[in-house]
């Protein structure tokens, strides 16, 4: 039999073979990034207007108190950090995910999808390559926020990262599971209105929740379960070298349940079919 | 009614025994969109070794089919296999067997060639020092050893081509399906493809299904599987089914069959 072609080879794949494929994914959603200028400085202008200008301006309204994790007063840039750190992961894992369902990407999972590993694998490598890039981007976003004297304890670098990997994972495997699951969100503008900013703005992201409990207990109550206030929690902990267990079993727990629906409810056909069977893309 | 369509080759089951000497086999898969029927009730097998034209308009189901073989779309009705691996029971090893081009183009553009081959065989679980040298090995043999270093973006058409069927050859399979490969191509273009492929069946012994809608990329020789309105309309050696038909050539038996009056034009790019 010529060169070219395969011997029988043993069915099923080894331990090695499925990482070469994880560090290939994740290997090429870096380079994609990495290529992608205006995607990554348009992913850091966002949180940045917020820390700039909408911080700065609410400075003087907003009073913080002394609550865990900080042990002294903190400047309200000082508290939407963390809130906005999470919400370059939201964004991020809305982006990827509808792109990973809509036409945007469809070559390109037509690529991933004709591999013969299983398929639920090659999306969980998918959402991490994309919880890899979305970390990318907080930490850019650390080092402008530490230029301007948002100084985090040393050790809190570190310490985010797991609590990053962890809500990026939920992050992405929510906007996966809704854009497979919900047909009227085919645009990015309708996921900014019922899901972005809903999720944005009833967390602790902006505002201590207890602040939100005196202004309206119903509203408390939401946030409270919001999975997104805490990711947010968990990575405010985090950044200060501390952990929020109760946060931390949410976000697990929600990684979990979100991830294997999305990996249930994928369907590529979806991403194909709306440009017409036959032609394929042009 | 009579059902339309000629049958020239054996249609009776293929055993799992004959694996070997079959590539593909595809038995009674119908598809709908809603209530648009692609596909309807479509069987044909292609041979290991072999180089077979899947011919039909546009729009004549073969993009869905292909679909369906690579498993983008889930099977609604029939069986699939390919080289006795059902794809619906054994994806990874059916799929292993399986290269495949697609006719939209599925590179990335801002990566370099090299690093779309590499991103490919990762996704086959092929290391990196073995993948960079059937990298090498396959883009000398198109002709696009020079070119490793290249945005993809800066190649022609052609070499994007040549690049996809590289990528599709990169974890050695044993069948390689091509959606419409040669379109917008110009003829020289076009014949270096037809002719490369040509030579992966002789010289490489890969199974080819050649999906297409130009009937001057077929042969006299070549097994021929015609598409129409989501059916098959004749499976066999091309000279078999001009035969059956009583028509002069290809061309009149294909307008023939699917009764469309002149058949699908020469390339006329």
């Amino acid at each position: 039999m010529s060169a070219v072609i395969a011997n029988d080879r043993p069915a099923g794949f080894s331990f090695t073979q499925y990482l070469t494929c994880l560090v290939g994914i994740v290997w090429r959603e870096g380079l994609r990034f990495v290529h992608q200028r205006e995607r990554f400085v348009s992913a850091l202008v966002r949180p940045l207007v917020w820390l700039f200008i909408f911080a700065a301006g609410f400075r003087q309204v907003l009073g913080i108190s002394i609550i865990p994790p900080y042990e002294t007063y903190v400047l309200y840039e000082v508290y939407i950090t963390p809130g906005l750190m999470a919400m370059i992961q939201l964004f991020n894992g809305m982006q990827s995910s509808l792109s990973m369902v809509y036409d945007r990407e469809m070559g390109n999972m037509r690529t991933l999808l004709i591999s013969p590993l299983p398929r639920w694998y090659l999306l969980f490598c998918k959402l991490l390559a994309g919880a890899a890039v979305s970390i990318l981007q907080v930490y850019a976003f650390l080092l402008i926020a530490w230029i301007w004297d948002i100084e985090p304890p040393p050790i809190g670098y570190l310490t985010v990262l797991p609590a990053l990997a962890l809500s990026g994972l939920m992050l992405g495997s929510l906007g996966m599971l809704i854009s497979s699951g919900i047909k009227q969100l085919e645009n990015f503008a309708g996921v900014m209105n019922f899901v972005i900013f809903p999720m944005f703005f009833a967390s602790s992201a902006l505002y201590p929740l207890w602040r939100v409990r005196e202004g309206s207990p119903m509203l408390y109550y939401v946030c409270q379960f919001n999975p997104f206030t805490h990711a947010v929690e968990l990575i405010r902990f985090a950044l200060y070298g501390k952990l929020n267990l109760v946060s931390l079993a949410v976000v697990g727990g929600c990684t979990a349940v979100f991830m294997i629906g999305a990996m249930f409810a994928y369907d590529p056909a979806r991403g194909f079919s709306r440009r017409g069977p036959a032609g394929g893309e042009p | 009614m009579m059902k339309p369509g000629i049958s020239i080759a054996d249609r009776a089951t293929v055993p799992q025994g004959a694996a070997d000497s079959t590539a593909l086999v595809v038995r009674g898969v119908s598809h709908s969109y809603g209530s648009r029927k692609a596909l309807d009730d479509v069987s044909f097998t292609v041979g290991a070794r072999s180089f077979t034209a899947l011919l039909g308009l546009n729009g004549a189901g073969k993009s869905t089919l292909f679909s369906i073989v690579t498993r983008l779309f889930a099977l609604q009705a029939g069986r699939i296999r390919i080289f006795g691996h059902d794809i619906e029971r054994e994806p990874g090893a059916a799929l292993r067997c399986l290269g495949v081009v697609f006719q939209p183009r599925t590179l990335d553009l801002d990566l370099s060639v090299t690093q779309n081959l590499l991103y490919h065989a990762a996704l086959h679980g092929i290391s990196r020092g073995e993948a960079r040298m059937r990298s090498e090995e396959l883009l000398s043999r198109m002709g696009l050893a020079e070119r490793h270093n290249s945005k993809v973006r800066d190649l022609s058409g052609g070499q994007m081509r040549r690049l996809e069927i590289a990528r599709a050859l990169l974890h050695r399979p044993r069948l390689l399906l091509l959606d419409e490969a040669t379109v917008g191509l110009d003829v020289k273009a076009r014949a270096e493809i037809l002719a490369h492929v040509r030579s992966l069946v002789t010289e490489q012994g890969i199974g080819v299904l050649w999906a297409t809608h130009l009937l001057d990329e077929i042969e006299a020789i070549d097994s021929l599987v015609v598409l129409h309105q989501g059916r098959v309309l004749a499976e066999g050696k091309v000279a078999g089914i001009v035969d059956k038909t009583g028509a002069r050539d290809l061309h009149s038996a294909f307008a023939q069959l699917t009764e469309t009056g002149p058949g699908p034009g020469k390339a006329t790019s």
